[in-house]
């Protein structure tokens, strides 16, 4: 494998791009869990959908937490969107997931090697470590780096047919996330379990 | 596990039918339809998981970490599936974070039920100290929590608790004292 970070032909892609590349691909009332910081001001700024969760804290959980709706509700089809220093904060989940092979979950990671949010520091991973490979060394073994954007476009196609579960890495720039999530998590999970069917509204 | 036993089986079985207190606690989880119980392992939980894992009604498995199994069960609870958390007391301090940033400010009813260490014969300074830490971490977050010492009382607590952190939709912990599960004393 080749180990140098630096000389990846992946193309740097934009997060808010990205996401909404994604969301425009969901048909199905897909649940969407968005991770802290910028991966969920980008979902929200996508345009809010009763299916997305927005994290407010709790860095890392993105991944268990789609985890928990996937196991909940199996014939739906589940993405949660999460950045590489969070993930780096929790890369147990990647083999419990690996473990338990939710065939409707998808993992998406927004690398771009700093935590934008605090000022754009570097992530202990960012010159020497390789998304991918991990998640593939915790036993996802349908993980992939999206070339550009056509590809990530047809790697969240094979998602939404896959019957295993699924990561795809993208490169992205360093700009910060274009909206600002409202920030009320009460409201926030009500109206997701409305969106999941949960419960029905008063 | 042994010495665990052996100590449980002194506590008065006529209340309860003579279950164990892994039984009852496996019986409550299902009685009120909890079925997704993602654990860091114990020893003194080691009949309950082993129990929990034979017993197809249940989703039993490990996470690296305490805080993965909360982000876990709440995700399923978003999604309409009951879950609990099982951890032992230096697991709980590893989650102040996720209570105070998803549990309770999103109104999960996060159920745990933590298996203390740390009290009572522990041999581990370590363990005491970090078991000093739980209280109050729970005490700051005005969280409802039950020390259980009693087997003829664990029914009635856990069932209760439950029903209660789901109709008001906040986080309990239910402490599962040595007094009740022997505890885990020094062997080796």
């Amino acid at each position: 494998m080749n180990t140098d970070v630096s000389a990846r032909n992946t193309k740097v892609m934009n997060r808010f791009d990205v996401t909404s590349r994604l969301i425009t691909k969901l048909k199905h009332e897909e649940a969407v869990i968005g991770g802290i910081g910028n991966t969920n001001f980008d979902l929200w700024a996508a345009g809010h959908r009763p299916q997305n969760f927005y994290m407010l804290g709790s860095m890392g959980l993105a991944f268990p937490i789609a985890l928990g709706v996937a196991l909940a509700q199996p014939e739906r089809r589940v993405f949660a969107l999460e950045g590489d220093g969070s993930l780096l904060m929790q890369l147990g989940a990647l083999s419990t997931i690996a473990t338990l092979k939710p065939e409707n979950l998808t993992m998406i990671v927004m690398d771009n090697g700093i935590y934008q949010i605090t000022g754009a520091q570097p992530t202990p991973a960012a010159n020497v470590a390789d998304i991918v490979a991990i998640a593939i060394g915790s036993g996802l073994a349908n993980s992939a780096w999206a070339a550009d954007e056509e590809d990530f476009e047809r790697l969240v196609e094979e998602a939404l047919a896959a019957r295993e579960p699924r990561l795809i890495a993208v490169r992205i720039d360093d700009k910060p996330g274009v909206g600002t999530t409202r920030r009320d998590p009460v409201q926030i999970r009500e109206l997701f379990m409305h969106g999941l069917g949960v419960r029905e509204p008063l | 596990m042994a010495v665990a036993e052996q100590q449980t089986s002194r506590q008065p079985t006529q209340e309860s039918g003579g279950r164990s207190w892994h039984t009852i606690v496996l019986q409550t989880l299902k009685r009120n339809e909890i079925s997704l119980i993602p654990y860091v392992p114990d020893r003194v939980l080691t009949p309950l998981i082993k129990n929990l894992h034979a017993d197809p009604f249940f989703t039993t498995f490990a996470t690296a970490r305490e805080e993965e199994a909360v982000g876990i069960v709440s995700g399923a609870w978003m999604g309409g599936r009951r879950g609990a958390v099982l951890m032992q007391t230096s697991g709980f301090a590893t989650l102040a974070n996720v209570l105070a940033s998803l549990a309770v400010p999103y109104q999960i009813p996060l159920i745990m039920f933590v298996s203390e260490r740390g009290t009572l014969g522990e041999f581990n300074y370590g363990q005491s100290l970090v078991c000093r830490t739980m209280r109050p971490v729970l005490d700051s977050l005005a969280l409802e929590h039950h020390t259980i010492t009693r087997l003829d009382e664990l029914e009635f607590i856990a069932d209760r608790s439950i029903k209660q952190a789901v109709t008001t939709q906040a986080p309990v912990a239910l402490i599962l004292n040595p007094l009740l599960t022997g505890g885990k004393v020094f062997d080796k």
